[in-house]
């Protein structure tokens, strides 16, 4: 846990320098002004356009620097346990879990919102859940159909179909 | 007594059925459109503005379309609280204080109280806010043109003051959480220069920058499910022992008076910082959060299901609600997005906002005003009687419970931006806030200062300008000073318990 600590206040400090580095980038309408022109005051102007993000970056890398300092002298909570940053129960969760979500924000591009979200629900309750057949298949289809109804229909806030679009053009004629 | 007779006669227009069935079909629709993730007031009122010209041109008046959007307005307040103790996503940005203290009450299976407190909460803040709106608009809408530039930075100030108390013990992660919110505000295009900044490897869909939304839904939708599953290794959440009958939510109504406090924290400071322009319910529900912790006997209950931690923002966000109508009828300011869609609404059915509204146009004011009373009882009694069907979704095992939070996270991201971009950051988002929730980094002062920092950071520009570059602004001026000074030493505060901490640790190793 220690060295997950450490590690990540390390990658946090690049990811302030990073970010105090873009601060300061010039403007695409003047590309050839000087890096940091605009972490300042400008005449007549005021403070500049890099001004706030650059010194809360360098605040944050700063921070990032007493977070790593506090881990390496086991000051904080997470430094002091001794078990792994994540256990295998904890990845089989990330990756099912969270790779089912991921997977589901993919479908969208495919399937549209209605079908990557019966997809979804599918592979929830089936794999992770152990639900029946007949009540995933139920909760799966019934979902869809809401949301359609509500978001489409009722707040006319139309959401992608993906390729599943040809079948919703019947139901827009009906409903919209 | 002038003012009384007026509200009363207000009141009895409110009441009459047309102007009723309005009131408590804009409440519901405001409800159910506001326990909706990705959607609050804003939206219901914006859809529906269309429909109020048929009601115009039913009754006549422009009183009835008016009562109508205000119901619904009220109705979305109520509804914020849902979704932010039943699902613990803050469907808009006015709830999200009410997440810290709601969410773990429902893991206890303590929803159904902190759903009661909530809306008996938002009907106190709603109540004491009508009133001190009656009674004091006038002269309250001068006090609100005072707040320039440099007053309303150093109230933002104030607020991130109070946020340092809301991270824990870990200061550096609790700076640097704040700064990281507040820096990721300023993706996208410079409101003040027009110049696009840090824009992420150049990737086009950071021009519309990282909006409120994609941050909440990620850290409280995706990675707060994957931290309790990950957390909860037998799926048992506790949530589904909730017991729903009407004799516990009376139960749950009389032991409201414990979360005295905190309501009337919510109900005194929401309405003085909804009546300034620009600030609305957000801010107001936030500090009053971090007010009512900072003067609490056990402000280690915050954040683990105080009582008060859900009655204070809740009244809060009500309390707001009101006051920002205040600058918009008094002087034509608009004091949130609802409220300037409202202000359309009265500017396209002829009226003319401004000091002159209440003497010119009474019989539109009053009545409009007698139906904020009503509509907050009507919002009262809808969302009581609709609780048994909130917490009935608490009852499905958390094997459906969850995917559905998954599935809302993302239609409800898409619904607000409709944007693809924005879904797939929420997801990234998500991922990273649950490694950094791992590793103990407090995400909710990030997730707050998202809010306020496009409010900041022009004040704070505004005002160096203006000051030439002369930080002493914010001390000098009457209004700002005192409050800057406030924010500054509740900012150094920590700073000064580690000293105090350290220097206490040598004297007890040499006793």
């Amino acid at each position: 846990m220690r060295t997950a600590e450490m590690t990540t206040a390390g990658l946090l400090a690049l990811f302030s320098l990073y970010l105090m580095w873009i601060s300061g980038a010039p403007p695409a309408w003047n590309p050839s002004a000087p890096r940091f022109a605009n972490i300042g005051m400008i005449e007549g102007e005021g403070p500049g356009s890099g001004f706030w993000p650059f010194w809360l970056s360098l605040v944050m890398f700063l921070c990032c620097l007493w977070i790593g300092w506090n881990g390496w002298r086991r000051k904080s909570g997470p430094s002091r346990q001794e078990g792994p940053f994540l256990d295998a129960h904890s990845w089989r969760t990330v990756i099912l879990v969270g790779g089912g979500v991921v997977g589901f924000w993919g479908l969208i591009y495919v399937l549209g919102f209605y079908g990557a979200i019966f997809v979804f629900m599918t592979y929830y309750m089936l794999v992770i859940g152990r639900h029946s057949l007949g009540l995933t298949l139920a909760i799966a289809t019934a979902l869809p159909v809401v949301s359609f109804f509500f978001f489409d229909v009722a707040m006319r806030i139309v959401l992608p179909k993906g390729y599943l679009e040809p079948l919703f053009i019947p139901l827009y004629a009906v409903f919209l | 007594m002038d003012i009384v007779v007026a509200l009363m006669q207000g009141i009895a227009v409110a009441l009459e059925p047309m102007n009723l069935g309005l009131a408590i079909l804009g409440v519901v629709v405001g409800l159910f459109v506001g326990a909706m993730p990705g959607l609050g007031s804003v939206n219901g009122v914006a859809i529906l503005l269309p429909f109020t010209f048929v009601i115009q041109s039913m009754t006549g008046s422009p009183t009835s379309p008016m009562i109508f959007l205000a119901a619904i307005y009220y109705g979305a307040m109520y509804g914020g609280a849902i979704s932010s103790i039943t699902l613990g996503i803050p469907g808009a940005s006015t709830a999200v204080a009410t997440t810290f203290d709601g969410r773990p009450l429902a893991l206890k299976g303590q929803a159904d109280k902190a759903l009661v407190t909530a809306a008996v909460a938002s009907f106190a803040g709603g109540t004491i806010s009508n009133i001190l709106f009656t009674a004091f608009a006038p002269p309250l809408a001068s006090v609100a043109l005072k707040f320039g530039d440099p007053e309303i930075f150093a109230l933002m100030l104030l607020a991130f003051a109070t946020f340092i108390g809301l991270g824990g013990d870990d200061i550096p992660k609790t700076i640097f959480s704040i700064c990281l919110g507040l820096v990721l505000a300023t993706v996208g295009f410079d409101i003040v220069s027009g110049e696009p900044r840090l824009i992420f490897f150049e990737m086009t869909g950071f021009m519309n920058g990282i909006r409120f939304l994609v941050l909440a839904i990620g850290v409280y939708g995706i990675a707060e499910m994957l931290w309790t599953i990950h957390s909860t290794r037998s799926g048992d959440t506790g949530m589904a022992q909730v017991d729903v009958s009407a004799r516990r939510i009376w139960q749950n109504i009389k032991e409201f008076p414990e979360a005295w406090r905190g309501t009337l924290i919510g109900s005194a400071l929401g309405f003085f910082v909804g009546i300034l322009p620009a600030a609305g319910a957000t801010p107001g529900s936030l500090m009053s959060y971090g007010v009512a912790k900072m003067t609490s006997r056990k402000p280690e209950t915050y954040g683990k299901g105080s009582i008060d931690g859900v009655a204070a923002p809740e009244s809060a966000n009500n309390s707001a609600s009101t006051g920002a109508m205040l600058p918009m009828m008094t002087l034509g300011i608009p004091g949130s997005p609802t409220t300037a869609v409202l202000l359309a609404g009265m500017v396209i059915w002829g009226l003319q906002p401004g000091p002159l509204l209440f003497s010119e146009q009474p019989d539109f004011v009053w009545p409009l005003v007698g139906s904020f009373y009503i509509s907050n009882v009507i919002a009262l009694l809808v969302n009581l009687a609709f609780i048994p069907l909130f917490l009935w979704m608490l009852r499905m095992p958390f094997t459906i419970l969850a995917p559905i939070i998954f599935v809302l996270s993302l239609v409800g991201v898409y619904a607000a931006y409709q944007n693809m971009f924005d879904v797939g950051l929420m997801v990234m988002v998500g991922l990273a806030a649950f490694f950094l929730r791992v590793l103990d980094y407090p995400l909710a002062p990030a997730v707050l200062a998202i809010v306020l920092g496009p409010i900041a950071e022009p004040k704070l520009r505004q005002s160096l300008l203006f000051s030439d570059g002369d930080f002493t602004i914010f001390l000098t001026r009457p209004i700002a000073g005192p409050i800057t000074v406030i924010a500054l030493v509740l900012l150094l505060l920590p700073l000064f318990k580690l000293i105090r901490n350290k220097l206490r640790k040598p004297a007890a190793v040499a006793d």
